[in-house]
């Protein structure tokens, strides 16, 4: 085929996405910066190039630090965990043992309910005095507690249930994984009389290592992503002490309509989701290597 | 000897499937719980008793109070619309990129993939702006319209597309096929398993979004059931358990019951979907 007609065709084929791409992902993603450059435009007054006020603005915003921190908080608390108990799962369900489909139905299901139906659900195991938590503990004399009206005690509450939320599902990137590797290996580990323990952290977890990155990455990204929850279950309260960063920018440009510093919040999130595509781009490398 | 360590395994592996039901009844509770406070009275809710009478007034007085018929409409309106879309503009995307050497095509795709990790929910100030710019805050077409072009079933379909034989290319030219004949009926049907496994993921997805549909919607004939419930299940209309459990489980449901049923495909269809 003529280079020229390549050209055409490709382009061709490629336009209706590419006119939506631009639209919604590179278009707003500048815009975005420029706002954060200007001040909001009203009624008395037009928007000013005002340079970097906005950031200085936020340096100074006890606010903006505080779900930052949560943030980190976030990613730390559920990371490692919920990481931990998909391969856990994933290494139970790859078994050939009773009952293995309604185990894997169980793990499974809570990362096929909507995270807002999570959330009504356990506002109820949180709530104080009548919920399933605090009657729990009743049995073993703890006395009731408001674990969502707790600073203390509210991020680690919500911890616990996106860990729940999440594990099944990257049970299912682990369970791929493992039926990659050759269950010869196992047999081969068996007959030189390894240990369990010793065949999963010598061959399957260096194995599954591509894996756990890819996990690691979707985790840390919906870290940033995952906010529907705070609706229902705190509005980021107490205090802010649950508060996120992207439902931090949901309140500023749509309750406080005020989107220049909005804007500057979102310009402060691509960053860090830049970070993570650095950290992608290292782990496609990383894969390369490895074949 | 040989006996007692063959005892040994035996005990280690019981207590290891001791341990993994524990797991799973722990992990599937919280959602026996709601089905369960669901069918009763909000007392018993609160004060568990295994053989309280069962109800469907809670699902009765949830219809009565917020219409999530409609918002199970509207819901299965925007991904009725989006999904096929989604498949479309992708599909010939997918074929540009894996069949022609079009200028500047390498930049374009990297440029393609800045979707995967900026999704449309992280510009919801700047989409909002544009939505309200082309009048349509408030549609369920505005619901839709910022995934239509998804980066990741591009990038799926590509990598499906690359992996077709040159060979049934090539006879399929000779046969007379133009450039779109032979995406019909050679490139599509071959990656029909790939159709499936995006279909679910972006089913799932966008059956449970949140966010972007809360700020486009502002009317019950617009507004989706993750919608509708985050609005039921606000504290200001008072806190009631079964009530609010009901109203879960009618959101859930139409979406749960297909992943029962198709348990498999869907997961299967996730699996395939993280490996590529």
């Amino acid at each position: 085929m003529k280079v020229k007609s390549q050209n055409v065709q490709g382009w061709l084929l490629f336009a209706p996405a590419a006119i939506l791409l631009i639209a919604f992902t590179h278009y707003p993603t500048i815009a975005t910066f420029i706002n954060s450059l200007f001040t909001n435009s009203s009624v008395i007054r037009p928007s000013r190039f005002s340079g970097f006020e906005s950031y200085q603005n936020l340096a100074s915003d006890p606010v903006f630090w505080k779900v930052l921190v949560n943030n980190t908080w976030l990613a730390l608390g559920t990371i490692p965990t919920s990481i931990a108990l998909a391969i856990i799962m994933a290494l139970i369900v790859n078994k050939a043992i009773p009952g293995r489909g309604f185990l894997r139905m169980a793990y499974f299901t809570p990362t096929m309910l909507p995270m807002i139906a999570v959330a009504n659900i356990w506002l109820f195991f949180y709530a104080p005095e009548i919920g399933l938590l605090d009657k729990f503990l009743e049995i073993f004399g703890v006395e009731s507690h408001n674990w969502l009206g707790d600073p203390a005690t509210v991020l680690p509450s919500i911890i616990v249930m996106t860990i729940w939320k999440e594990a099944g599902f990257f049970m299912i990137f682990y369970l791929a994984g493992l039926q990659t590797i050759s269950p010869e290996l196992e047999e081969a580990a068996k007959l030189e009389g390894s240990s369990r323990w010793n065949y999963f952290w010598r061959i399957q977890f260096p194995l599954l290592l591509p894996t756990t990155l890819f996990v690691f990455i979707n985790a840390f990204l919906n870290s940033f992503k995952l906010v529907d929850h705070l609706f229902v279950l705190t509005k980021g309260g107490p205090d802010n002490a649950s508060n996120l960063i992207l439902y931090y920018i949901y309140e500023t440009a749509f309750s406080f309509l005020d989107i220049s510093y909005a804007s500057a919040l979102t310009v402060v999130l691509l960053i860090a989701l830049a970070l993570a595509a650095l950290g992608q781009f290292f782990f496609i490398d990383k894969r390369v290597h490895y074949r | 000897m040989i006996i007692s360590s063959l005892q040994r395994l035996r005990l280690g592996s019981s207590l290891e499937l001791i341990g993994a039901y524990l797991l799973a009844i722990f992990w599937i509770f919280p959602l026996l719980y709601a089905f369960w406070a669901a069918f009763h009275d909000t007392q018993y809710a609160v004060h568990f008793e295994l053989f309280a009478p069962l109800t469907l007034d809670n699902f009765r007085d949830v219809m009565s109070q917020a219409p999530f018929i409609r918002y199970a409409l509207n819901t299965f309106l925007v991904v009725s619309f989006l999904l096929p879309l989604q498949l479309v503009v992708s599909t010939l995307a997918a074929y540009a990129f894996a069949k022609f050497k079009f200028f500047g095509s390498n930049v374009a795709f990297v440029l393609v993939l800045v979707q995967l990790m900026i999704t449309p929910e992280i510009l919801i100030v700047q989409n909002y702006g544009t939505l309200a710019n082309l009048g349509m805050v408030d549609t369920i077409a505005g619901i839709g319209l910022p995934y239509i072009a998804s980066a990741f079933c591009i990038f799926l379909l590509r990598q499906t597309f690359k992996s077709i034989p040159k060979e049934l290319e090539d006879a399929a030219q000779l046969e007379g096929c133009g450039t779109l004949g032979l995406l019909w009926r050679v490139y599509v049907p071959l990656a029909m398993p790939t159709y499936l496994a995006f279909s679910l993921v972006s089913l799932s997805h966008h059956w449970n979004n949140f966010l972007w549909p809360l700020i486009v919607t502002n009317s019950v004939e617009t507004r989706p059931l993750t919608v509708g419930l985050g609005i039921f299940g606000a504290p200001e209309s008072g806190v009631d358990w079964s009530l609010i459990s009901a109203a879960t489980l009618l959101s859930v449901a139409p979406l749960l019951i297909a992943f029962l049923l198709f348990q498999k495909q869907f997961v299967q269809s996730f699996m395939q979907a993280g490996i590529k």
